[in-house]
């Protein structure tokens, strides 16, 4: 029999105490403390007495129930040793660029306490200076996205970087075949250089430039390399499909440059005129003067007849579009030599280079075009990525690295592309998340977000910037060029090979140079960095044909959610979209006489069969200025990723659309549509769509604000008994006296072109909760800063209601931002029992979250109807789980610390930036003076990119705002509903239009 | 002594004695609960549990649940707020107004009429809590001191004139219907057999001794009661009215309010009580007390307060067209041929064309008619709330936050519960509290009654009639 090994319960058993044997037997030994416990020593008999046991049972229950009400312990870990630029409660600054798939902007990152909260442009910049795309605002969230990588994977498990390291350097030195590395468009220098040196140590690599929404026809039209476009020296602009105010190029520095044809005042009455030859209603179509509905199909046809009229070569014929307005287009064009612009949205390149000809036949090169300064935001060559994927599949290809780049998704020949990588040796993935490429990729090698970044760019000739890290990396992530240095065994870090590669262009001491321009974030002295391979551009005009369909479709990319990157982020998941105002999801965009035609009502389920018999179901958008016999799909959708839980459910896939004719990606192909039993409604922040001849938005002419600038606004006036009076003449109420500020607003409706930025600029300053679609359905979003969009009417009667709610098959549109009016007479604050919401000594409409009991009786009483209600509880709530900035640890990163998180029941709206207007105020305090002009900004007027938006003090006859005020006076400047006498502080300019 | 006419009908009928009426109206109270009252009270209950389930769900994720959104901030709560307010009306009008104008027929039915005040304004009062985004507030409307420094409610908010209504209408309608109850508490008291009965009703009668001094009291302090009521009649709905008047939205800032919801209050309450009374008075045999002159008398004020309604209905047509104002007009047009336009037209059949059937005698004095009519009046007063409410909100100034409202499950849970609330309230009354007035009734009998023919000569007042102020007499 095998030993046992014996156990003791302690010492005592070992020794056999005589106490331990009386104990031994009883369930509970007399080392537990009960007597103590129960009387102890205050009992006679060591029983616990009746008082002592009610005694106990009483604080027993106290801590019982205290606990139960005391509040989750959060833990606030104060500065052992407080970093140098660190300053509790106060913001630190950093110059910095966000660039992503064309859309530049060189931006300021506000931090606190360390961490990033908000993007504004910065003023410094040449380029974009003004404002931010809302993408800019935006992609801030992706910082502290919960479901980016927290380590490298191999082969889809998490591992060390060392081994990672190891593994991809003994695999590449023994790579046999290509190397390839394909990226989005990279204008980063430095980058370039580094992927250049870094293929240098293979026989056979390439870097392969691919875009998701390619440009690729404009560059092989124009020698690799985008013409420096200059709308703001153009008197006729000429758009063919390309929406450069929302999606095209360069859309922020394109934006300030057209608005600046676009400003009036009865001094300098002249303005751009802007036609605009389109198939789905873009951002810039809708801002157009005159906008043609055309098919894809005849897209290269009004080229041509541009081309033909414009060049001589040929007759002006042709072109299915309207004749009328090609020929007036023509006739401006033709009369604005040197001042007008023809750009074309089309990808092919015979078109562009007619669009080039035309150009140059007009003189804009070296005027509206300025040639020594191109733009580099788009290099994305389709033949070198339709060759790589042949390659891949004839298995010449050794390893391919993915950078910004997810062909898997969006590639047109996307199966290709999968059958392609089976066959390729090594494939590395930089992507932040495992997604649809990376989901191949042996390695995944996480790359760092841009605000955790050094890198450098160039997106124009002559103008660079830099980004530098506003935060330390948040994961072990690490910057995709910091992976190619360490892969190629350089001992060097990125940040140390970006200054080396910019000693080239410092003059002086270097090491102030660098400072200088990490600060600044920009260097505009004209010195180039980015080397771009430039072809010799082709002039051949002949055109690929599109074949007409029964239903063409044509594949956009949508403002806030490019080419998908932005699709799991709930900001700009819930950003409507500038023109149809839906959210959460792609849509079929029909024209209502396709819809009737087809007895589709909103809504209802079609299914899409593309060219290759893959099909979609999507919900149907009845879309005025759809272009009849087309539909329009966005990009980006139907990504269905474990890692993009936000996501989820949001529409389908629509890059099948896009077709591959001749090494050129094509965005636009012929669909069949099915109408299916299914609906599914399309969140829409607004669903009526006309203006029902009201006068709450105001529009003119050029030319009778030429004849009469003070006829093009309406002002109302009320029947009294000593004739028609202003409505603020007769008032029931006592005038409210500024003594010090009068906070002011002036909106420009010329200027905006209602792209959204300050939607998203306000979501992220003021904390704004995202309710997702459902409760969008339910027309409950909390935007504080909206953009009213009005289409023009169908013909009518006058008073015929019925059909004044029809817009136009191609309507006219008018965009208003809205926001809270800030009454000096406000319906709102009389109606509250309880005082929550006031007016303050300096005119703003003040909401008091912590006194509001949530009677919603203000937001009943407002004619503007910008009052947001908390419906439920949007923070600390796993039913909004992905409203990020309020539910995950992480997430609260981005909150502003200066703002409230309302709670569930309270009611909220637009504030004026009243932190921002504070802090303003406090500091030019401490400097014993008053604030000047153009530091109190908010967060709207911040980030619009066309100025259209200004704030400032109507008490300092020196502001801009005053200055606006007295000069429009009479003239453009309205309020909204000025008739209810509720005297707003916001005040409009009457937008003007330069009809042919 | 009072000269009743012979041509006047009489108020009761069936030759009723004083002890007739006693046995007549403690019946219920005292007999086993019946079958039929059972039943209802079952159905009630369930009412009553949608109720707490749907409060608890609004309580507890928040207003969410209802189907209110950043356009039409108030619906269904605010509707059924003023419906139920309005209800209430009745009562205060049979028992105040009523009573100064000396109308008697008024004295059987307005024990249960003013019960019927006070448990709809119960349910009304839900409402304005309810709909609170943070009722745990609710406090914070009333004008208490406290520590938060200068903070005082905001005397220029209607809403808050609303509190100060309603917390008014609803006390001095406790206290007038308390103290009418304490003489017929005395008698069940008197009566009572169990233990448990004479105790809770002894303390019920608050020691009524029924002497002289005691009734000329009662007599006193009803009349100042009445008094005190009477403007509140006309009050309480004014400003309710109020809420919407006094606001800049279309549809609702209209200065024919306030009468107009004061006859459209009345409208009704006489409804609901024509509702109720029908129902009480065969499930409790009541006929001869609640008798066809009653139900006509109610009828005739239908179509008074009916036709009021209707004019006001037009005059705000005429006065949209009249006064030029765009959005004035739309918001009328779109109530008429707008996406509401069945809400619209449901309330102008129920309240203005279905009441101006009692101008024939032979409908007025129809219980089943005047059932279902009462019925659709209350369908047709609830419609206009609906429609002065959200199709003015949901179509207003700004065409671009035009939206629609869809009410939600728990919308309709919350509102079907307030039936269930008020019916369950309305049933536990009619049980255990007497349903007519016993003492006012008594003090009618000898001059506005059928009197009962005995032997062929005509019966007069006995002074031996034993149940003459039978609950003065302890022993009898």
């Amino acid at each position: 029999m095998q030993d046992r090994i014996k156990y003791w319960k302690g010492i005592e058993e070992l020794e056999n105490a005589p106490e331990f044997e009386k104990h031994a037997h009883n369930e509970f030994p007399e080392f537990l403390p009960v007597n103590e416990v129960e009387g102890g020593e205050s009992s006679a008999n060591g029983k616990t007495r009746r008082r002592d046991f009610l005694k106990l049972l009483g604080f027993s229950m106290a801590a019982v129930s205290l606990a139960s009400c005391e509040a989750p312990v959060r833990k606030a870990i104060p500065y052992l040793n407080k970093p140098v630029d660190v300053e509790p409660g106060v913001a630190n600054w950093y110059a910095s660029t966000f660039y992503l798939n064309g859309d530049y902007n060189s931006i300021l990152v506000k931090t606190r306490e360390g961490r990033p909260i908000k993007i504004e442009p910065n003023p410094s910049s040449g380029l974009t200076p003004l404002g931010t795309s809302p993408k800019a605002q935006g992609a801030l969230l992706g910082l502290y996205d919960t479901n980016r990588l927290r380590y490298p994977l191999i082969a889809g498990k998490e591992a060390k970087w060392e081994d990672v390291d190891k593994q991809i350097k003994s695999r590449l030195a023994n790579v046999s075949g290509k190397v390839a590395f394909v990226s989005s468009t990279i204008i980063s220098p430095s980058t370039k250089k580094l992927i250049d040196e870094f293929g240098a140590r293979f026989s056979n690599f390439e870097h392969v430039t691919y875009d998701a929404n390619s440009a690729s026809g404009l560059l092989q039209a124009n020698g690799g390399v985008i013409p420096g476009y200059d709308f703001s020296k153009a008197n006729i602009i000429v758009s063919i499909n390309a929406d450069f105010l929302g999606t095209w190029v360069a859309p922020v520095p394109f934006a300030k440059q057209y608005i600046q044809t676009r400003k009036v005042d009865a001094d300098n009455p002249s303005m751009s005129r802007h036609y605009q030859f389109e198939t789905a209603l873009s951002l810039t179509g809708s801002n157009a003067d005159v906008r043609v509905p055309i098919k894809p199909s005849d897209e290269a046809a009004v080229v041509t007849a541009l081309y033909n009229a414009i060049t001589g070569q040929g007759a002006a014929s042709g072109s299915a579009a309207d004749a009328k307005v090609l020929a007036a287009a023509v006739k401006d064009l033709k009369a604005n030599q040197g001042k007008a612009l023809v750009v074309s949205g089309s990808n092919d390149p015979g078109v562009q280079a007619m669009v080039k000809a035309i150009n140059s036949a007009l003189g804009a090169d070296g005027a509206t075009i300025d040639t020594a300064a191109p733009y580099y935001v788009k290099q994305g060559n389709d033949a070198a990525m339709i060759r790589l994927i042949d390659e891949m599949n004839a298995g010449s290809v050794g390893a391919v690295f993915f950078y910004n780049a997810n062909p898997v998704y969006n590639h047109p020949l996307s199966a290709k592309v999968v059958s392609g990588l089976n066959k390729v040796g090594l494939k590395v993935s930089f992507a932040d998340r495992v997604e649809e490429t990376a989901k191949f990729a042996d390695f995944v090698t996480p790359d760092h977000h841009y605000l955790e970044s050094w890198n450098d760019f160039e997106p124009k000739k002559g103008f660079l910037s830099l980004s530098q890290p506003a935060i330390s990396p948040i994961f072990t992530t690490r910057q995709m060029q910091d992976s190619l240095l360490v892969w190629s065994d350089s001992k060097t870090d990125f940040y140390e090979y970006i200054r080396s590669n910019w000693r080239s262009v410092a003059s002086g001491d270097f090491n102030k140079f660098w400072e200088k321009a990490v600060h600044d974030g920009v260097l505009e002295n004209g010195s180039s960095l980015l080397k771009v391979t430039t072809t010799t551009a082709s002039a051949s005009t002949s055109v690929k044909k599109i074949q007409p369909a029964a239903i063409e479709a044509v594949l956009y990319e949508k403002v806030s959610i490019g080419a998908g990157e932005f699709i799991n982020n709930p900001w700009l998941q819930e950003l409507p979209d500038p023109v149809s105002k839906a959210t959460w999801g792609n849509y079929v965009a029909m024209p209502r006489l396709m819809a009737e035609e087809m007895q589709v009502v909103q809504g209802d389920v079609l299914k899409v069969t593309f060219a290759n018999n893959e099909s979609i179901e999507l919900p149907a958008l009845i879309q005025p200025g759809q272009a009849n016999g087309t539909v329009a799909i966005a990009m980006g959708y139907g990504r269905d990723l474990e890692a993009m839980p936000v996501a989820k459910g949001s529409g389908a896939n629509a890059f099948p659309i896009a077709t591959v004719a001749d090494n050129t990606v094509l965005y636009t192909s012929g669909v069949k549509l099915e109408k299916t039993n299914a609906t599914s409604p399309i969140a829409q922040t607004q669903t009526h769509h006309t203006i029902m001849d009201r006068i709450v938005v105001q529009e003119s002419t050029l030319a009778k604000y030429k004849e009469d600038p003070k006829g093009v606004t309406e002002y109302i006036r009320l029947a009294t008994h000593e004739g028609p009076a202003k409505p603020a003449t007769i008032s029931l109420w006592d005038d409210y006296e500024y003594k010090n500020h009068h906070w002011g607003m002036v909106i420009d409706l010329n200027s905006c072109i209602g792209c959204g930025s300050c939607t998203m600029s306000c979501n992220v300053e003021n904390n704004i909760p995202v309710v997702g679609k459902a409760e969008v359905l339910n027309r409950r979003e909390m935007h504080w800063m909206r953009i009213d969009r009005y289409y023009s009417a169908k013909e009518h009667e006058e008073k015929d209601y019925a059909e004044m709610e029809h817009p136009a098959d191609n309507p006219s549109v008018i965009f208003q931002p809205m926001l809270c009016q800030h009454c000096n007479h406000a319906p709102c604050e009389t109606v509250c029992p309880v005082a929550a919401t006031m007016h303050s000594s300096e005119g703003i409409n003040q909401m008091v979250y912590n006194r509001c009991v949530g009677t919603r009786y203000c937001a009943n009483n407002c004619p503007y109807k910008v009052r947001r209600f908390n419906w439920f509880a949007y923070a600390n709530n796993e039913k909004f789980g992905f409203n990020e900035p309020m539910n995950t640890d992480l997430g609260k990163m981005v909150l502003n610390p200066d703002v409230t998180v309302r709670g569930r029941g309270v009611m909220e709206k637009c504030s004026f930036c009243v932190q921002r207007v504070q802090l303003g105020k406090l500091e030019a305090k401490r400097e014993n003076r008053r604030p000047k002009d153009g530091e109190i900004v908010t967060a709207c007027a911040q980030s619009c990119p066309t100025e259209a938006i200004v704030f400032g003090d109507m008490k300092d006859p020196e502001s801009r705002i005053s200055k606006v005020l007295a000069r429009q006076q009479g003239e453009r400047a309205f309020h909204v509903l000025e008739e209810l006498n509720t005297q707003p502080n916001v005040t409009y300019l009457t937008k003007i239009r330069n009809l042919a | 002594m009072q000269h009743v006419s012979p041509i006047r009908e009489p108020l009761v009928t069936g030759g009723k004695t004083y002890h007739d009426i006693t046995e007549d109206v403690c019946r219920q109270v005292e007999a086993k609960p019946n079958a039929r009252w059972a039943a209802a009270l079952a159905v009630a209950l369930v009412g009553l549990a949608i109720f707490i389930y749907s409060v608890y769900r609004t309580l507890w994720y928040g207003i969410g649940e209802w189907g209110l959104n950043k356009t039409v901030g108030w619906a269904w709560d605010i509707t059924n707020f003023v419906w139920w307010v309005g209800i209430g009306h009745a009562g205060t009008l049979i028992s105040a107004i009523l009573l100064l104008f000396r109308q008697k027929w008024r004295t059987s039915i307005n024990r249960a009429a003013e019960a019927m005040t006070i448990f709809a304004v119960i349910c009304a009062a839900m409402f304005p809590v309810l709909h609170m985004g943070r009722p745990w507030l609710a406090y914070w409307v009333l004008p208490l001191p406290n520590t938060f420094g200068s903070l005082w409610v905001n005397f220029n908010s209607p809403l808050l004139w609303d509190v100060f209504a309603i917390s008014t209408y609803f006390s001095v309608s406790l206290v007038f219907w308390y103290i009418g109850l304490i003489p017929d508490f005395a008698t069940i008291r008197d009566r009572a057999t169990g233990p448990i009965a004479r105790r809770a009703y002894a303390f019920l009668s608050f020691g009524w001794t029924g002497s002289a001094k005691a009734w000329s009291r009662y007599e006193t302090v009803s009349l100042i009661l009445a008094g005190l009521a009477t403007p509140l009649v006309l009050s309480v709905h004014t400003i309710v009215s109020m809420d919407f008047a006094t606001s800049v939205i279309p549809g609702w800032h209209t200065t024919i309010f306030p009468p107009y919801f004061v006859a459209g209050a009345i409208f009704s309450g006489f409804a609901m009580v024509l509702t109720l009374m029908i129902i009480t008075r065969k499930v409790f045999f009541l006929e001869n007390y609640i008798t066809l002159e009653h139900v006509e008398s109610m009828n005739k004020v239908i179509i008074l307060t009916g036709s009021i309604v209707g004019i006001a209905y037009t005059t705000e047509f005429f006065i949209a067209w009249y006064s030029g104002v765009e959005y004035e007009q739309y918001a009328f047009i779109n109530r008429a041929f707008g996406p509401y336009w069945w809400a619209y037209w449901s309330m102008m059949t129920c309240n203005v064309i279905t009441p101006q059937l009692f101008w024939f005698r032979k409908i007025r004095r129809s219980l089943t008619a005047t059932f279902i009519i009462s019925i659709f009046v209350n369908i047709g007063m609830w419609f206009e709330r609906f429609v002065i409410i959200v199709t003015s909100l949901h179509r207003d100034f700004l065409p671009s936050s035009w939206a629609m409202f869809s009410p939600t499950i728990i919308d309709i849970g919350v509102y079907v519960g307030t039936i269930g609330l008020f019916f369950t309230l309305f049933l536990l009354f009619a049980k255990f509290f007497p349903v007519v007035n016993m003492a006012e009734v008594k003090a009618i009998l000898k001059s506005s009654s059928e009197v009962k023919h005995h032997h062929g000569a005509a019966a007069t007042m006995h002074a031996t009639d034993k149940d003459l102020n039978s609950n003065t007499h302890r022993n009898e």
